[in-house]
């Protein structure tokens, strides 16, 4: 029992440390929120603009609009909960404090869970931000929406991205000067084959073919269709398992993976060089 | 008096032997100067290869349950690397460490829950007030909030920091405030054994006094077994029961600090443990930056 209570403190220690973090550079979260939001607009925009380009002919802007808020906010909420857990090592590597965090007497597992359950709870937070302008400055209907669907696909879909963040963040760790930057590859190909912005029907056939291992290629069909044609939360799960089922298997394996990378930075001398 | 930490026969070296490529022609030899030289020569490798760098070569010693022992040494002797494959942070390549009878290698939880460690850099997050950092620190270790409050407060201010500064980011602190709050998060997990590597270098007279006095105090008051790492002689001399002293990660002499001086001939003075080290390795130790 009270092993069972050290590793919940332990947990929560994290998520204290990424609050306490936040709080602190509440200037830059200030600048990235108001990017992410002129982001998340210019991209919608193109809806819009679209139908002007078009003379208002065979395009719906609306459902254009719609079609991108939500390839925009789902991405921008996938990919913070990615970056946040890939920040487990180079935040760490950056203050210097690695080698403490790393020397305290808690599994991965515990340190891993503290990153990702602040990582889901401030990608929410944020999110919801941002869909709060969209919706201000957009007259976007939901009458019709199935809003517990969207949110259920959005919350599978994390898991599968928590094992994605999981398995990259050995990148910091392995390469200490440059495995930061390594990270936005993974995140970059996701965003070319998940059809975040496009139907993955318009990409070439060897590029919708790897679109079939991305989780994000299934959180975005299911909350399109859930949000954009209302579909019953029954029907999505035609989207909710491949991404589920991804999930399940990727935690374990990022942890296993996590845990040979550790070994090897032990072995090597890697954690106490700062990049 | 039983052991503490039992170090056997460590072997640690960094940078790749690249063996393999031995066994390619191309990369067997490489000219110079029109002749040819092996890939490999002095335990380095030759051309654009990474060094290797043997740390710590062979060492053994044990330190006593409630001993201040001392590792003394030049930058770049082994001194950080011994203290960390004692804290689990590097493994081995060969021998083994044992810390309260659990292997570092296959018990590393176990060795976590009895040690801690404050290094040459006091590394936390800068943006973070010390109150915020220690309790970060603490809750890794098992510790409730309210007590640690308390227990953070008390500590510091035991260690001289005022009260308004515990609330203030560190970045906002001199490097001698920085080291004691270093100190408080170590002594905040109350370990049975305290790593401290060169936990004085850079500090002020004054700071380094105090610091000095709080590991006494941890030692007489509360047992706490310490290995210090440091390359002050007058540290070693007056803190450590017992000082071996390290150079090309070997150890060149292990004894009380007073039959280390009585070990070498006198030159028209009382020899220093300085003296010691000069007579043993015939070099000069460097007080500036650590390795």
């Amino acid at each position: 029992m009270s092993a069972l209570l050290h590793e919940f403190r332990a947990t929560y220690a994290f998520m204290e440390r990424n609050a306490n973090l936040v709080k602190r550079y509440w200037t830059w979260e200030l600048v990235w929120m108001t990017y992410s939001i002129a982001n998340s607009l210019s991209v919608s925009y193109i809806g819009l603009g679209m139908e002007r380009l078009g003379g208002g002919q065979n395009v719906d802007g609306r459902y254009l609009v719609l079609y991108l808020v939500i390839g925009t906010l789902i991405w921008r909420y996938l990919s913070m909960i990615f970056y946040w857990i890939t920040e487990v090592i180079s935040i760490e590597r950056w203050e210097g404090t690695i080698e403490y965090t790393l020397m305290a007497p808690i599994r991965r597992l515990t340190h891993m869970a503290g990153q990702t359950f602040f990582a889901v709870v401030y990608s929410l937070l944020f999110t919801g931000v941002i869909l709060m302008v969209t919706v201000a400055l957009f007259d976007i209907d939901l009458s019709q929406a199935n809003l517990f669907g969207g949110t259920a696909m959005l919350i599978s879909g994390s898991l599968s991205f928590i094992g994605l963040g999981v398995m990259g963040s050995i990148l910091p760790l392995l390469f200490p000067e440059r495995g930061a930057q390594m990270t936005h590859v993974i995140i970059a190909l996701l965003l070319l084959v998940s059809g975040v912005y496009y139907p993955i029907d318009v990409l070439p056939p060897i590029l919708q073919k790897l679109a079939v291992f991305s989780p994000a290629t299934y959180v975005l069909d299911g909350t399109r269709g859930a949000l954009l044609q209302g579909l019953p939360t029954r029907e999505l799960w035609q989207y909710a398992w491949p991404t589920l089922i991804m999930g399940i298997i990727a935690i374990p394996v990022g942890l296993w993976i996590f845990g040979q990378a550790e070994r090897y930075a032990k072995r090597t001398g890697k954690l106490h060089r700062n990049g | 008096m039983s052991d503490a930490i039992i170090v056997h026969e460590v072997y640690k070296k960094f940078g790749k032997s690249k063996k393999w490529l031995d066994r390619v022609a191309l990369f067997r030899r490489k000219k110079v100067n029109g002749k040819e030289e092996p890939a490999m020569s002095n335990g380095r490798l030759n051309g654009d290869h990474k060094p290797i760098v043997v740390a710590v070569d062979h060492v053994s010693f044990a330190v006593e349950r409630g001993e201040i022992f001392g590792v003394l040494g030049p930058n770049g002797s082994g001194k950080s690397t011994l203290i960390r494959l004692i804290a689990t942070l590097l493994l081995p390549d060969q021998g083994t460490i044992q810390v309260f009878g659990y292997d570092v290698v296959r018990q590393p939880r176990e060795v976590q829950r009895l040690i801690n460690r404050v290094s040459v850099e006091a590394s936390f997050f800068k943006k973070l007030s010390p109150m915020e950092n220690l309790i970060y620190g603490a809750r890794l270790y098992g510790m409730a909030g309210a007590d640690i409050r308390r227990r953070v407060v008390e500590i510091l201010t035991r260690l001289g920091l005022e009260k308004h500064s515990i609330y203030k980011p560190m970045e906002e602190m001199s490097r001698g405030m920085q080291q004691k709050v270093a100190i408080a998060r170590a002594l905040l997990s109350q370990p049975k054994i305290l790593l401290l590597d060169e936990p004085t270098t850079g500090l002020d007279p004054r700071s380094k006094r105090e610091v000095q006095a709080v590991i006494r105090e941890l030692n007489q008051d509360y047992g706490t077994t310490i290995l210090l790492t440091t390359h002050d002689m007058l540290e070693a001399d007056t803190l450590c029961e017992r000082v071996a002293i390290i150079d090309g990660g070997k150890i060149v002499a292990l004894d009380t600090p007073h039959s280390l001086k009585g070990s070498i001939p006198r030159n028209g003075h009382e020899p220093t443990l300085e003296d010691v080290f000069l007579e043993l390795t015939g070099k000069q130790l460097v007080k500036e930056a650590e390795d």
